[in-house]
């Protein structure tokens, strides 16, 4: 019996090889004339980007999804320009990029964070602006507590701190002296050792080691986010030149689906809709 | 020629080819960060990028000077905490030590250089960082952090290259100080150090090139703020964490504004080295 089946594996083995071969230049001539899809842009997105991909594609063992960074800006530009079938972008299109047809896949909240013992529970969004510009240097001019603020911020390019610049600071520019570190999670260890420190993270990521504030009296949460209440939120887009193809219309109805949709929280983001 | 000779002639060639790879991939290396980088350089005025006080790649302001000068005082700092411990080190080892004592603390010096440079980074954050934010104030990542870390760090360079120039001072020179009546300390003062002065040199020269290259700690304890330090307790932000900081984001004119920092970093350091070989060089004559 055991013998048997000694012999019989390898013969199917190679059939299977064979077959496989056979229909190699079959695959690849489909993967090239039907181009697969790429998405490309934003890191911010990339990581969903990817699980999204890899689900799609066991759900669908016959599409291809190339998943690419590169940053929001370049990956609208690869939008344009059909090098991206879809691109990422984790910041609100700008008015000459509106001609490009943009579908809401999640939104992240941004909190302002302090160290737990800091007195002061809620802020103003001028007061953030006016703290981050560097034109209030003291807790004592926010009205509570006292000491030099240490303002911890990102480093230029990243979209945490592209969405930060557009929702809070405008034009103006964040101070040269701040603080800066380049990534969320070493952002957040900062402000967590510093009692006079206030910074801003991806609202997924707030912990017990520091203390969100209240905006302008609103709460960071999911409910205020979804109700429009709470200012600080940033849209995660995919954009294509035009309707979507029908390739692409099919990935984006996935991440839209519920299943799509349960990835964005489980990863501290929130449901498009 | 025989089998033998001809075996010899191709292993030597082939050594050859590998040698002068590695002097091609360097060359590959400078065309490469100068061809990136120095383009935008002249775009937009080469002054505007060594003396542009505004680090906003994103409104095209390129302004290096705050991390040139972060880089000068952090260098400073590290060579004011590690080449008086180096130096004091190197003279125990060559001057006092007994052999056991020799035996103990060299190998812990060599130790030293092998730590790498996150842990320095890790250490710097969890136990410097705070007691220097609580005992003297500021947000504790700073240019005092990013030194004391930094001087430790470059303790091994300083402590070997200090180590071998007093062992080259010829043993005639140390015995006849002390015959002529002169104490240790004064044999140490007035003959050793005289006799190692160029060797001591470059060993400050390469500690300082050392301590100028080190990126990974520094960004972990500097703070990063791309301003000019007004105090040792200010944050500060080098040359090197202005590339490893942005690298992963940039794009297009932000990118090659980092390969322009590459550029500046790269003639800094080379400067170093042609002053520190220049230095062992007039050290043989």
């Amino acid at each position: 019996m055991n013998v048997c089946r000694f012999h019989l594996f390898p013969i199917r083995f190679v059939a299977i090889l064979l077959l496989g071969l056979a229909l190699l230049p079959a695959g690849c001539s489909r993967g090239a004339s039907g181009g697969g899809l790429t998405v490309a842009g934003s890191t911010s997105i990339q990581p969903f980007a990817d699980r999204w991909a890899e689900i799609y594609q066991k759900l669908h063992p016959d599409r291809v999804v190339n998943v690419q960074g590169g940053g929001s800006s370049a990956g609208i530009q690869a939008a344009r320009s059909g090098a991206a079938q879809i691109g990422m972008s984790s910041r609100e299109l700008k008015p000459d990029e509106k001609d490009l047809t943009e579908f809401i896949v999640a939104r992240d909240g941004l909190a302002i964070v302090v160290h737990p013992r800091n007195p002061l529970s809620g802020i103003g969004l001028t007061q953030v602006r006016d703290i981050f510009a560097g034109r209030i240097r003291t807790w004592r001019e926010v009205g509570q507590g006292s000491g030099t603020i240490t303002v911890v911020t990102r480093e230029e390019g990243s979209g945490t701190r592209g969405a930060f610049q557009e929702l809070v600071m405008h034009k103006e520019r964040i101070a040269r002296e701040a603080i800066v570190e380049d990534s969320n999670g070493t952002d957040r260890a900062i402000v967590a050792q510093d009692p006079r420190a206030i910074g801003f993270i991806s609202l997924g990521l707030v912990d017990k080691s520091v203390k969100a504030l209240t905006l302008d009296g609103v709460e960071a949460n999911d409910a205020n986010i979804l109700a429009g209440r709470y200012a600080l939120v940033r849209p995660f887009l995919f954009v294509t030149n035009g309707p979507p193809t029908a390739e692409a219309r099919m990935f984006i109805d996935f991440v839209l689906s519920d299943e799509g949709q349960e990835l964005v929280e489980s990863g501290g983001l929130l449901r498009a809709r | 020629m025989t089998r033998l000779e001809r075996n010899d002639r191709l292993i030597r060639l082939g050594l050859l080819m590998i040698a002068f790879s590695a002097v091609s991939i360097l060359i590959v290396i400078t065309l490469f960060i100068f061809s990136e980088g120095t383009p935008i350089m002249f775009k937009y005025g080469p002054g505007r990028f060594l003396f542009g006080l505004d680090w906003y790649p994103s409104e095209k302001a390129f302004g290096l000077l705050p991390m040139i000068v972060g880089s000068f005082f952090v260098t400073a700092g590290a060579l004011l905490v590690g080449v008086p411990m180096g130096l004091a080190c190197a003279i125990v080892l060559t001057q006092f030590a007994s052999k056991r004592v020799g035996r103990i603390l060299k190998p812990v010096i060599e130790l030293l250089a092998g730590i790498p440079s996150v842990v320095y980074g890790f250490i710097g954050i969890v136990v410097i960082v705070p007691l220097i934010r609580e005992n003297l104030g500021g947000p504790g990542l700073s240019v005092l952090a990013a030194s004391l870390v930094l001087g430790v760090m470059i303790l091994p360079t300083v402590i070997s290259i200090s180590i071998d120039a007093f062992q080259a001072v010829p043993p005639t020179y140390r015995e006849g100080s002390i015959a002529l009546g002169a104490t240790v300390w004064q044999t140490i003062r007035m003959v050793m150090f005289p006799a190692a002065r160029s060797g001591i040199v470059a060993a400050v020269i390469l500690g300082m090139g050392r301590a100028i290259g080190e990126t990974m700690a520094v960004i972990m304890i500097a703070g990063n703020a791309a301003a000019i330090p007004g105090s040792p307790l200010a944050p500060v932000r080098t040359l090197t964490s202005n590339i490893a900081l942005e690298m992963g984001y940039a794009s297009g004119e932000h990118r090659e504004a980092l390969f322009a920092t590459g550029v500046i970093l790269f003639v800094i350091i080379m400067a170093l080295n042609i002053l520190a070989n220049w230095t062992s060089a007039r050290r043989k004559r």
